[in-house]
């Protein structure tokens, strides 16, 4: 089901998933409004529901009947359509630019009302207001709290005459992309700062790699590592104080902790290896990095207050890429078997490594807030095109951008919960 | 010995050279000529085992000539040092007997000429992750440039950089496209 719109990113569901749940969403009623609203509300959380795998929205064109109020629905038709639960709500405008959502989320067997909220919303925020819905419908009926409301970012090429390199943010469903920055020569890595005000990238602008940090708002950016040789691979601590990254300066490369107010740099691995992609433990107490020392490249761990390096991932020859689980329970990676770059899962308690996506070339696994879904990158001709599976590998969907090849994406962090 | 190259079965013609003469202008050069890189690849790899002194052939000097400036050198096709591009195995970054005498020509030509200096830019195939990318491709650069000290060099005439899987010399998920994209290249500057 392919949804066109405003920004460049098209998201199609490429898998569906037995056994999701059927829900209803009826378009909310507009009828009190002044002037046409360029967001559909009840449309932006029919895809969210649909593409978290865990619901089933029903066809807008199959609907049995068109409420907007709980008085007006007649639980009996939805419930022989094989409905479970039903979103019904009504947008109004207080002041010219400033709209009320009221929704309410019903659950069709037991007739009644589980959720029902009135949210003030600026006329730029409708679509923010939209996911924000979406991701209290997904935590009343699931128990956990949704991540519709949050951001991505990624690297996007074009190679026109001369190759430009763009690092973005959009939201989560590839609406809303702004340009963070770009350039003439490689962008690479993107980090998110745990409060999702900045990001850590690294830059080739001066013919070499450096890291920057950007504030996303003001666009203000500074040069925090520029060391002979590599400096690569940001990942910001979970209390966002410091920074892991790769520096080649004394040697091979090497995982360093640099303090981000006082530039002070702590060096973690010293082995003639490769060490790279550091990213830290849910917690913040250790670092798991990509190492080659025992011949190729897999996974280990190391406490960020020092010591011996230990091993994670045995089974194949190439994992590496980790990206950490918010409850610290899952690792994703890049593992490779007989040639072919999938993303795997690997279930920290049991030991278990599953393989969750089906391409060639997939890479840059990146956790959602609440754990239940990996943004990655794969490829689709010569271009770069990014997907999110969920992390049983049962539901897929993806997000492609015509004009050009994307990759690296990395998932942000919760906003901020409006206060209620 | 070695600074005696025979040319008779490296056809060069094909052979964009591009000469870097400021750092301003690197960004044109990373990408070469696509198809006659193959080419030269292709030549290097199936030429039998010695690319040096094969009796009948041509024979070109590629060290520093009383009579040539180092400029005129660098801009003769014909010459082991036109070779400016070295090819790698999948995840390795060991060089091959035929990229050590090329890396090694370049090496005397260096050590010969003080007022050259050159940049070493190691590449990775698109395959795995991007960061271990970034690595290997400095370690490709790192064992390039460790010939080249070897023959002479001095450390500040070379630098080096990793731009990892970033910039492919040819778009493709093939093993041709990976091979062509696991390289260093090297890129002169004449002061």
């Amino acid at each position: 089901m392919p949804v066109a719109g405003f920004g460049a990113l098209i998201i199609e569901i490429t898998e569906g998933v037995e056994g999701a749940l059927p829900v209803a969403v009826v378009p909310f009623d507009t009828s009190e409004l002044s002037s046409e609203i360029p967001v559909d509300v009840g449309e932006i959380i029919t895809n969210d529901l649909n593409r978290s795998g865990v619901f089933k929205a029903m066809d807008r064109n199959a609907l049995v009947a068109g409420p907007n109020y709980s008085a007006q629905v007649l639980y009996s038709r939805w419930r022989d359509a094989g409905i479970e639960f039903l979103i019904v709500g009504r947008i109004f405008e207080k002041a010219p630019g400033e709209f009320d959502i009221q929704f309410q989320l019903l659950d069709v067997l037991k007739q009644n009302q589980l959720l029902g909220y009135s949210l003030p919303v600026k006329k730029r925020k409708l679509r923010s207001a939209a996911h924000e819905i979406s991701d209290l419908i997904y935590e009343q009926i699931t128990g956990t709290r949704g991540a519709f409301n949050t951001r991505i970012a990624y690297i996007k090429s074009q190679s026109k005459k001369a190759r430009k390199y763009i690092l973005q943010v959009a939201d989560t469903d590839g609406f809303n992309a702004q340009t963070v920055l770009e350039s003439d020569e490689p962008l690479m890595s993107p980090s998110w700062s745990p409060d999702g005000q900045s990001l850590a990238y690294v830059s080739f602008e001066n013919k070499r790699p450096e890291i920057f940090i950007q504030h996303l708002a003001s666009a203000k950016r500074s040069k925090i590592s520029g060391f002979k040789g590599i400096n690569g691979a940001p990942s910001w601590s979970p209390d966002g104080k410091n920074l892991a990254l790769v520096l080649t300066k004394d040697g091979s490369a090497d995982i360093y902790v640099m303090n981000i107010a006082s530039k002070r740099l702590r060096r973690l691995t010293r082995h003639r290896s490769i060490d790279t992609e550091p990213v830290w433990s849910a917690r913040g107490e250790s670092i798991i990095f990509t190492s080659d020392r025992s011949g190729s490249p897999q996974l280990y761990e190391i406490a960020v207050k020092g010591g011996k390096p230990k091993r994670i991932t045995f089974e194949g020859k190439y994992n590496s890429a980790a990206s950490v689980s918010p409850d610290g329970k899952y690792i994703a990676m890049v593992h490779a078997e007989r040639g072919q770059y999938k993303i795997a899962q690997y279930e920290r308690e049991t030991g278990n490594l599953t393989v969750i996506t089906d391409s060639s070339l997939d890479e840059s696994p990146s956790f959602s807030p609440n754990g239940k879904m990996v943004l990655y990158a794969s490829t689709e001709g010569n271009n770069g095109v990014l997907y999110a599976v969920s992390i049983d590998g049962r539901a897929k969907h993806r997000l492609s951008d015509q004009s050009g090849d994307i990759r690296e994406p990395v998932w942000g962090p919760y906003k901020r919960r409006r206060k209620r | 010995m070695k600074q005696y190259f025979s040319i008779s079965r490296l056809s060069l013609t094909g052979l964009v050279v591009i000469l870097v003469s400021s750092c301003a202008t690197v960004q044109e050069m990373p990408i070469q000529d696509d198809v006659a890189d193959q080419q030269l690849q292709d030549e290097v790899t199936t030429a039998d085992g010695t690319i040096a002194g094969d009796s009948d052939g041509v024979y070109a000097t590629a060290m520093s000539d009383e009579t040539l400036t180092a400029q005129q050198l660098l801009e003769q096709t014909d010459t082991v040092l036109a070779i400016r591009t070295v090819f790698f195995e999948f995840n390795s970054a060991k060089l091959t007997d035929k990229s050590l005498a090329i890396l090694e020509a370049h090496g005397n030509f260096v050590a010969g000429n003080g007022n050259v200096s050159l940049r070493l830019e190691g590449h990775a195939d698109e395959r795995g992750s991007r960061e271990y990318n970034i690595a290997l491709g400095d370690r490709r650069a790192q064992s390039s440039r460790q010939v080249l000290l070897f023959q002479g060099a001095s450390i500040d005439q070379i630098d080096t950089v990793s731009y990892g899987e970033e910039q492919p010399a040819m778009l493709g998920h093939t093993e041709e496209a990976w091979a062509g994209n696991r390289r260093v290249e090297i890129i002169y500057r004449v002061n």
